[in-house]
């Protein structure tokens, strides 16, 4: 395991057993963090990134089975530092061990991840009650604290409301405060800010972001929202059919994209300045994970499909020490492709505008 | 820019590996695109085993209540006799089940040793295998009809009372309310007073309980689907009331409603059975499901075979309404898991 | 809250006082004279009309029989039990009834969440298997057979329990009839149960809790049994008044005298007995009302998002 990495997932693989057959959802899923790093997992709903996420939590269904693959975890526990693998872990050991205290996170809905019939503040405390060896005293402190630290003002006489007492953005920093009760070292946001009003949005990503620079945490975000991204990660894994297609640093990713496929997600990104009338979108939809794709899952929604793409699936080029993308549009002896003139044009107005703030 | 494989492939290019395919059909969604709504629920259905059982047991013991007495050489009320060798008229009362040459014929009449009756006949001597099926031919049309006639009065209610909402709504869900709050026993009894016992009381009783429930879901539906965009769209096309509710909302509403018909069938067919059998309901020597129960029920004790097919029919004719219910609300809002 | 409560036990008295209304309305409208007439003479027939106040108003009639009501009397039988007050009649039946549908409430209920819980906990193992099956089979087979069935084997065959019930030996003779009765609360509440667990467990805040590491009992104590328990009571509350107000079928069967047999003898004698149908009827739709009342103000209680907004409303 790479030095600063905290966690590394190896050649994740997972399946579903379903009535009407195996879904093949994650198809051997390599990924890094490094310690206060932000990372970000963009795809399509069904892409497989929240399956991901939910096997480094331990949250999978039953019906899930992992194929193979690691999880690796630099868990600093007592002073001491050790190298756990996630997936080996029994549930019991992993509840009591990891979720909350190491890792924690934030789903997408906060309208139904609070438990309607507990006391906001109640929940808040539930897990450091539990392991954070706190009296009740210190555990309400804390809790208080946590509760001003995510913007709940008057949070002494809120502790008592229940969650149905709250709009959808408080319940949210609710949902925050829970996370960070425990002191987690990495905090997984699984589209934390999708079920929210606009303008609410900005402000819960802020509030992460600034919490994230407070206590030193790693983010993970999952999203489909390329806007997201751009605001808050530093490294971008673009996810397509259980597998990531392209990896690289935010910049990489946005202004030099190789994958045709994450063309065509920062085409299909709505822009205010095109002269464009159409809004683009990528045809098709993404492929039935029921039955194994052939070649490269993402060719029969690709312009620039080649012949070897109905053959096999292409394998993961370097393109520089941060940036990979699984194209056999990088093969040597392909035709060379320049990314769609819309996308040039756009990406090009883009770099511009950002040297205008710049200077 | 140098390109360097990171992961490795076993795969070896071939020349002409690396030229376009075309994409022709790129726009044709082949994942979505070609299931209906209905034919994705009927899949969804018939992929379920519990369903497909339960479709399987109704179908069957419809076509018998069809086809049972037809196939039958006796009639459903017609006292099976025969003439003894005095020349005098003797019955086949309580005969057990028989077939010559297979089971059963022990102690019976000599006359009717060679007769087959494959449930049996009751005391007065009729057949039973012909009344278990006309009883469950008559459990089966009482339900039928008034529940669909139910369906399509709490249909309307629920849908009308969801459509306009307001003042309309409010009384209309008062008057449910007080309805629903008079137990059907209640009902059933005050009905007792006005009319003869028989099939009518039966069904008149039903049509007065039913209702309430299906008007219920098509107002929940009606709500859930009022501020929707289609019929948003079709207000402002100037659509009258009428044709959005029954033209427009109607049909995104039925799959509910039609799952409720199927959980409120055995429950008509048990509210029959058991009105039936209390005394009030289907009059001799008609029969029913709820009459046989009973008959079988007085004669328990010394001759038990006459109450178990009756019973088994109305078992296998609950659960079977119930598979197929769940089996539709399954596939009408189908989980993950499922999928 | 206060408030609340107030609001709804009105509500649910008016309405009340709508069926008590319609109910009586109903009877006295009815064709014919509410006693054996056929061998009266007109003069006798008038006569009694007038002793029995039928001459007057319909609505005087009714307040005169609230006025009574009120004061718990019933008037008497028109035709059954000939004589006795009703009241008399009622107050046996009605323990024999409230006893045995007790029991069976109590039998059908813990048993029923007990099964819906292990099944829910083992999902998709041979115990939900049993538990789906069991629970299919209690709500298809109608509880008299099952009735049929114990009475046929273990009072008839093995002669252990008594045939039919004896008012003396009320624990013993109410074994048979309150297990037959409890059998489709029993399911109900247990695939109820079952698949409300199911859901719970799979919801957004259980996935919370887990991530914030709560595990094992803990979890299913504090997160998943609270949120899944709470709409049990709007299942068991009809249940609990059909369990109550006596399974006619059952009652009939196993000769208890109950209201639900008493019903019985009301509609289905030779002529029906108008009164005995008007005081049960309101006994019925009292009974119903209060327990929905009942469920309605524990759900208040039970369930925060209620509670809160009513006091709110206060």
């Amino acid at each position: 395991m790479n030095e600063k990495a905290i966690l590394e997932l190896k050649d994740l693989d997972v399946s579903f057993r379903t009535n009407a057959g195996v879904i093949h959802a994650i198809r051997g899923v390599n990924l890094d963090l490094q310690k206060g790093e932000t990372v970000a997992i963009v795809g399509e709903s069904g892409s497989g990134k929240s399956v991901t996420m939910k096997a480094v939590t331990g949250l999978l269904d039953e019906n899930a089975t992992v194929n193979r693959g690691q999880i690796h975890y630099r868990l600093a526990e007592n002073g001491k530092e050790e190298i756990v693998d996630l997936l080996k872990l029994p549930k019991k050991e992993l509840r009591r061990r990891i979720n909350g205290r190491h890792i924690a996170m934030v789903f997408q809905d906060p309208m139904t991840s609070l438990d309607p019939t507990m006391p906001v503040g109640k929940q808040i405390m539930e897990s450091m009650l539990l392991y954070g060896g706190r009296s009740r005293e210190e555990a309400k402190a804390r809790a208080l604290e946590l509760m001003n630290l995510v913007g709940i003002s008057d949070a002494e006489h809120r502790m008592k409301y229940y969650p149905h007492q709250f709009s959808g953005g408080m319940r949210q920093r609710v949902v925050i405060a829970i996370a960070l009760s425990g002191d987690p070292d990495i905090l997984i946001c699984d589209e934390p800010t999708t079920a929210l009003d606009v303008t609410i949005q900005a402000k819960i990503l802020e509030l992460i972001k600034d919490i994230q620079k407070r206590m030193g945490l790693s983010v993970i975000y999952i999203t489909h929202d390329l806007g997201v991204v751009a605001k808050v990660a530093d490294y971008v894994n673009v996810m397509y059919a259980g597998k990531i297609v392209e990896v690289g640093n935010v910049n990489e990713i946005f202004y030099d994209p190789r994958h045709p496929y994450t063309w065509g997600l920062l085409t299909a990104m709505p822009d205010m300045d095109t002269d464009d009338d159409r809004l683009y979108s990528i045809p098709g939809s993404p492929p039935n994970l029921l039955h194994e794709p052939k070649g490269d899952a993402f060719a029969p929604r690709n312009a620039f499909a080649l012949a070897i793409d109905e053959k096999a699936e292409p394998p993961l080029f370097k393109i520089s020490d941060t940036h990979y993308a699984a194209t056999w549009l990088l093969h040597p002896d392909a035709p060379k492709i320049e990314m769609p003139p819309e996308l040039q044009a756009r990406l090009e107005r883009e770099r511009k505008e950002a040297a205008k703030y710049l200077a | 820019m140098d390109e360097v494989k990171l992961t490795t492939t076993s795969y070896v290019p071939e020349p002409g590996d690396f030229s376009f395919l075309s994409q022709q059909d790129m726009n044709v969604d082949r994942n979505f695109a070609s299931m209906g709504y209905w034919k994705g629920v009927l899949i969804h259905f018939f992929r379920n085993k519990r369903a497909v059982t339960g479709l399987v047991i109704v179908l069957v013991i419809t076509l018998l209540a069809i086809f049972g007495p037809l196939v039958s050489s006796y009639g459903y009320k017609e006292i099976v006799s025969a003439v003894n060798d005095a020349g005098k008229k003797v019955t086949a009362g309580s005969i057990p089940p028989q077939i010559p040459g297979l089971f059963g014929g022990r102690n019976v009449k000599p006359q009717f040793a060679d007769r087959t009756f494959l449930f049996g006949t009751d005391t007065v001597g009729r057949d039973l295998w012909t009344r278990t099926w006309y009883g469950a031919r008559v459990s089966l049309i009482i339900a039928f009809v008034t529940i669909i006639i139910d369906m399509i009065i709490g249909m309307s209610y629920g849908l009308i009372s969801g459509y306009f909402g307001g003042m309309t709504d409010n009384i209309m869900q008062r008057i449910v309310e007080i309805a629903n709050s008079v137990p059907r026993l209640v009902i059933v009894s005050v009905l007792a007073i006005f009319m003869p016992k028989g099939m009518g009381l039966v069904i008149v009783a039903l049509l007065l309980t039913e209702w309430i429930g299906m008007s219920k879901i098509a107002r929940a539906e009606m709500l859930k689907n009022k501020e929707k965009e289609y019929v948003l769209a079709s207000r402002t096309l100037g659509a009258r009331s009428f044709s959005i509710i029954f033209g427009q909302i109607l049909p995104n509403t039925i799959g509910p409603i039609i799952t409720q018909v199927m959980f409120s069938i055995p429950t008509a067919i048990f509210t029959e059975a058991f009105l039936s059998f209390v005394g009030v309901g289907i009059v001799l020597p008609q029969c029913s499901i709820g009459s046989l129960i009973e008959d079988g029920f007085n004669n328990i004790t010394t001759l038990p075979y006459q109450i178990l097919p009756p019973i088994i029919v109305l078992a296998l004719l609950m659960l079977g309404f119930n598979f197929v219910g769940d089996g539709l609300r399954e596939a009408l809002a189908p989980k993950l898991e499922d999928m | 809250m206060a408030k609340y409560i107030v609001k709804r036990v009105g509500l649910a008295l008016i309405t009340l006082l709508i069926i008590v209304f319609l109910l009586f309305v109903m009877v006295r409208i009815m064709p014919g004279n509410p006693f054996p007439s056929e061998r009266m003479s007109a003069e006798q027939i008038a006569n009694k009309r007038i002793e029995m106040g039928l001459d007057k108003p319909v609505l005087v009639q009714f307040r005169d029989y609230m006025v009574k009501l009120l004061q718990g009397d019933f008037g008497k039988g028109t035709s059954l039990y000939y004589g006795a007050p009703i009241k008399t009649v009622l107050s046996t039946c009605v323990q024999n009834s409230f006893r045995i549908g007790g029991l069976a409430i109590l039998i059908g209920t813990a048993v029923g969440l007990l099964l819906g819980i292990t099944a829910a906990l083992n999902r998709g193992r041979f115990l939900d298997g049993f538990c789906t099956v069991f629970s299919i089979v209690g709500v298809c087979v109608p509880s008299y057979v099952f009735l049929i069935f114990l009475q046929y084997y273990f009072s008839y065959k093995i002669p252990y329990f008594p045939y039919f019930f004896d008012a003396n030996r009320f624990l013993f003779s109410s074994i048979l009839p309150a297990l037959s009765l409890s059998l489709f609360t029993m399911s109900t509440v247990a695939r109820f149960t079952r698949n409300e667990m199911v859901e719970v467990m799979d919801s957004d805040y259980v996935r919370l809790a887990e991530s914030k590491g709560i595990y094992g009992p803990r979890l299913i104590r504090r997160h998943v049994l609270r949120n899944a328990l709470i709409p049990i009571v709007t299942v068991l509350a009809p249940l609990i008044v059909d369990l109550l107000t006596g399974a006619l079928v059952v009652e009939k069967i196993y000769g208890i005298n109950g209201i639900g047999k008493l019903m019985v003898d009301a509609i289905s004698g030779e002529g029906v007995d108008y009164n005995y149908v008007l005081a049960l009827g309101i006994l019925y739709s009292a009974l119903y009302i209060g327990i929905m009342l009942a469920v309605d103000l524990l759900y208040g209680i039970l369930d925060p998002r209620i509670r809160v907004a009513a006091k709110g409303d206060a």
